[in-house]
């Protein structure tokens, strides 16, 4: 009971035991933050040096190689320059990309309208499941079912040899179909409650309140789960190699074999070498993927942001 | 309070019994000694099913074999990051490899040989028609004698082994032409099978009924053709090592070549041994036939 001002001065400015804890979990989380942003940093990093130095070790002309339709890192064309041109395959991967985001958005935007508006319990207790069931499926087993399935019928429909645009497609469809619909169920159920309540209040009919009201409120989250749908479809390497087919020539017709960015890394990465040209393009391509995937993630922000101010 | 206290105890005897361990065996594999060998993974069933029984053979040893392929190999083993480079290719063919320092060890020969889908009525064809199949000088079977079907041309992709070695010595050294690429021989003895109008090449070890093999200017692709190089065809697998090899990887590498291995495991995965071979052949193609054993 007796302590001097002193003393009690000290044991006052003394850190608690709960501002110590405090101060770990700070550093804790900090320093996770730390890491997290360290290894995105070093991966762009990794990416971009190996990426650039196509142009800048083996002077390639960037433009040569973004509008250059001939893909044979291993040749040299008429003018004794490396014939490194991705346009085949970036083509290839924007088709098959937005072709599946068409195809797959009225089927999830169905069955989210469905799950929200029109049978919420039904809707709740068997296609959330389900669609959480298709998110968790391995992308290899896509793939090894498009090989099998897919692929033998566009053959037997279209002729030719089944591996293309449109096989890919299928498979990507299925894919990214899990992503979109949760996403815009989320989105319509982020619609608050009175916008349905006061249009139904007003006389329209349920089908007038969920295209004319709560579509309408819910676009920029609509559109966020096909761009993030895209996203997910344009980075898909396993199971769109697996059945499309793999040449890099620009898409004639949908059936035809045609390549993407992520199918050519894929076959290619294991026979090249580091430091040469050939990987070096390898890695062009791999940036530009990354630099795309940026871009997707940007539109993301600009949509949610434009819906906020909404 | 004394849970967690109780809680940290354990986690702090974890922690310094997996420390203990790792180092323990650190000092076993170290003593024993442990190689690694990386590359082609058409050579991988081979390299891992020696190295298991080298292994069993040697206790204490530890071989471990990864694939990625025959760039992936030979860029590992020129920066000295492994012990054995697999290789499907000589490492002076490989663009941005220097052969130099790299010591070639052969230890197996596979040949190839194109394959057709069985509805496109082909069985042989001359080395012409082949290459002009390949640089799509030719779109229908019906030009070189099968039936009326358009030509579907499978590649290996870029890169791979089995596509040099049919580019070089199939295909009269033309590129062929850009077509579908699959990277494994599996997958494209599946595709031909299944696909009317394919053709692609693959190793003789993929051969099946499902598939028609092609014979080239009248010779069929058999072993014994290829021994005697009536079969042009073929490639060398090797192991590469930085320099001459030492301890372990030299004694595996000497394994490998032994009849032990040449006689069973090289056969029964369906390579050929080079000692068999009535040839020899150099990165320049140079064929030689071996003194005495003349065909």
């Amino acid at each position: 009971m007796t302590k001097s001002p002193e003393q009690l001065e000290q044991e006052l400015k003394r850190r608690s035991k709960a501002a110590k804890l405090e101060i770990w979990g700070r550093v804790v989380s900090f320093s996770a933050l730390i890491l997290i942003v360290a290894v995105v940093v070093a991966i762009i990093g990794f990416v971009a040096s190996k990426g650039l130095a196509t142009f800048t070790t083996n002077h390639v002309n960037l433009w040569d190689f973004l509008s250059g339709k001939n893909w044979n890192p291993s040749l040299t064309d008429a003018h004794g320059k490396p014939e490194v041109g991705a346009l085949s395959m970036i083509v290839g991967s924007f088709l098959i990309t937005v072709l599946s985001a068409i195809v797959a958005t009225p089927f999830a935007i169905g069955t989210a309208v469905f799950m929200n508006e029109i049978s919420p319990n039904r809707g709740a207790k068997i296609l959330q499941p389900v669609t959480e069931l298709l998110v968790g499926i391995p992308s290899v087993v896509y793939g090894f079912i498009g090989l099998s399935v897919v692929v033998p019928f566009t053959r037997s429909v279209f002729g030719g040899s089944g591996f293309g645009i449109l096989s890919g497609t299928c498979v990507l469809f299925v894919m990214i179909l899990p992503t979109v619909t949760s996403m815009s169920a989320d989105a319509l159920r982020a619609v608050p409650r009175y916008y349905r309540e006061a249009s139904l209040a007003l006389g329209a009919t349920q089908w007038q309140t969920i295209y004319k009201v709560v579509l309408r409120a819910a676009t920029p989250g609509l559109m966020t789960a096909v761009v993030f749908g895209m996203a997910r479809a344009f980075g898909e390497a396993l199971a769109v190699q697996m059945v499309i087919g793999n040449a890099a020539l620009m898409p004639q017709s949908l059936v035809d074999p045609a390549a993407t960015l992520t199918s050519v890394l894929t076959t290619g990465i294991g026979n090249t070498v580091m430091g040469s040209l050939q990987n070096n393009a390898l890695w062009s391509l791999a940036l530009v993927l990354l630099l795309m995937s940026l871009v997707f993630n940007l539109i993301i922000r600009l949509i949610g942001r434009k819906g906020r101010l909404q | 309070m004394t849970k967690r206290r109780w809680l940290q105890g354990l986690l702090l005897t974890i922690l310094v019994a997996l420390g203990i361990f790792a180092y323990q065996t650190r000092q076993v594999s170290q003593a024993g000694g442990s190689i690694t060998a990386v590359g082609s993974t058409a050579l991988q069933p081979l390299v891992e099913a020696a190295g298991e029984q080298y292994t069993a053979d040697h206790l204490g040893t530890f071989i471990n074999v990864q694939g990625g392929g025959t760039g992936t190999g030979l860029s590992q083993i020129q920066e000295g990051a492994v012990q054995i480079g697999d290789s499907d290719l000589f490492a002076a063919e490989q663009k941005g490899i220097r052969a130099k320092g790299l010591v070639d060890h052969r230890v197996a020969v596979v040949g190839i040989t194109p394959i057709v889908n069985r509805k496109n009525g082909i069985t042989h064809l001359t080395t012409k028609q082949l290459t002009a199949v390949f640089t799509g000088q030719v779109t229908n079977w019906k030009q070189v004698g099968g039936k009326n079907l358009p030509i579907v041309l499978i590649n290996r992709a870029q890169g791979s082994g089995t596509r040099a070695t049919f580019e070089q010595f199939g295909i009269a050294g033309h590129q062929a032409k850009t077509a579908q690429e699959q990277d494994s021989s599996g997958m494209v003895r599946q595709i031909v099978q299944t696909t009317p109008g394919a053709i692609s090449y693959v190793a003789f070890s993929y051969v099946t009924k499902a598939v028609q093999a092609v014979s080239l200017n009248g010779v069929a692709p058999t072993e014994a053709n290829v021994l005697d190089n009536h079969w042009k065809i073929w490639s060398y697998e090797h192991l590469y090592t930085k320099g001459q090899p030492t301890g372990l990887t030299k004694d595996f590498i000497a394994y490998v070549q032994s009849p032990t291995i040449q006689k069973t495991l090289v056969r029964q995965l369906g390579y050929l041994s080079p000692s068999q071979m009535h040839v020899t052949r150099d990165v320049n193609g140079q064929v030689t036939p071996i003194g005495g054993t003349h065909s």
